[in-house]
């Protein structure tokens, strides 16, 4: 089964997530009121080793699996989407203390009341599919 | 071993293995970016044949969901088989700033106040998790990637627009802690 490597990295990030407590509300709160260095260390490390890869991977011009060159698509160049769109991320992060991955880890952890989260963000995401015509991008 | 797994994992390693499922989906072709699951689940529910935006083949993203399946499979596994059950130790000074809103001292991942079933069958409560969740969904969508595809793949690749939308993620969050919060907490 193709499918069966992505089961397994999907569990490690399940696990991670949930052992490193990125998936808790008070972890991302902390954060944000800069009380704590764990959540800068967390994403610190995984950038700084995510940069130091992603340059050796053009560099040596590594293939994947299939053979192919791994290929980065750079995204398309704006301020405002990425600065407005980002801030309206921003607030839901706070307030429900979780970004689209962990809201499904704590799912499986066992707070069922997630699924209302995630039913919410599938809302939000239908809604931009509406209106993005009308929006500035 | 399984005396170190089971303790929260410090920061480093954690970070270790955030990067290692980046370049394990690397490797088999993907990237790693969570939230088009959500464009992706409002397809399957059948959003396509109403909006244009929606109106993709999912098939091509159905790795994606597999990945999603195990992140929920990860964080059962994680819980009974791979905690001992401590309350998050989080710093004193946050939760003196959280008790100042009504959030007592953690005695276990997440505040009863907001996931428990007590609170979300109280009209705040829900909404507080619905508008969390819309924000989320909206503002992932908007700008193009969440803390997966913009925080950690996007800036691991030195990209612009991703350190952009990270500067707003925290214009957001910190608007929404110290300005928001006061009002609704």
């Amino acid at each position: 089964m193709k499918f069966i490597k992505f089961l397994v990295v999907g569990i490690l990030f399940g696990i991670v997530m949930t052992k490193s407590e990125a998936l808790s509300w008070y972890r991302i709160q902390e954060m944000f009121r800069f009380q704590a260095f764990h959540m800068y260390g967390i994403i610190g490390t995984a950038v700084t080793l995510g940069v130091i890869g992603v340059f050796l991977i053009k560099k040596f011009k590594i293939r994947d699996i299939s053979g192919s060159q791994i290929a980065f698509h750079p995204k398309d160049k704006s301020i405002f989407r990425y600065l407005i769109g980002g801030t309206i991320f921003g607030f839901g992060w706070a307030l429900s203390g979780a970004c689209p991955g962990p809201m499904v880890v704590n799912l499986g952890y066992g707070f069922l009341s997630f699924a209302i989260v995630i039913l919410f963000a599938m809302v939000g995401t239908f809604f931009y599919g509406i209106i993005k015509d009308y929006l500035p991008h | 071993m399984i005396e170190f797994i089971k303790q929260p994992w410090t920061w480093w390693f954690s970070g270790i293995v955030i990067s290692s499922v980046m370049f394990l989906l690397l490797f088999f072709g993907k990237s790693f970016g969570f939230s088009s699951n959500l464009r992706t689940m409002c397809t399957i529910a059948g959003a396509g044949k109403m909006v244009k935006f929606f109106d993709f083949d999912w098939k091509t993203q159905s790795w994606n969901l597999v990945f999603l399946v195990g992140a929920i499979l990860g964080g059962f596994i994680a819980k009974e088989f791979l905690s001992n059950g401590e309350a998050v130790q989080i710093s004193a000074a946050t939760i003196s700033d959280l008790k100042e809103l009504g959030f007592k001292a953690p005695d276990g991942i997440q505040p009863t106040e907001l996931f428990s079933w007590e609170a979300i069958f109280t009209l705040k409560g829900f909404f507080v998790l619905a508008i969390g969740g819309f924000l989320v969904g909206f503002g992932s969508r908007y700008a193009g990637g969440c803390t997966s595809g913009h925080a950690i793949s996007g800036i691991s690749d030195l990209q612009i627009p991703s350190i952009i939308a990270v500067v707003g993620f925290f214009i957001g969050g910190l608007v929404m802690t110290y300005f928001i919060f006061p009002l609704i907490f």
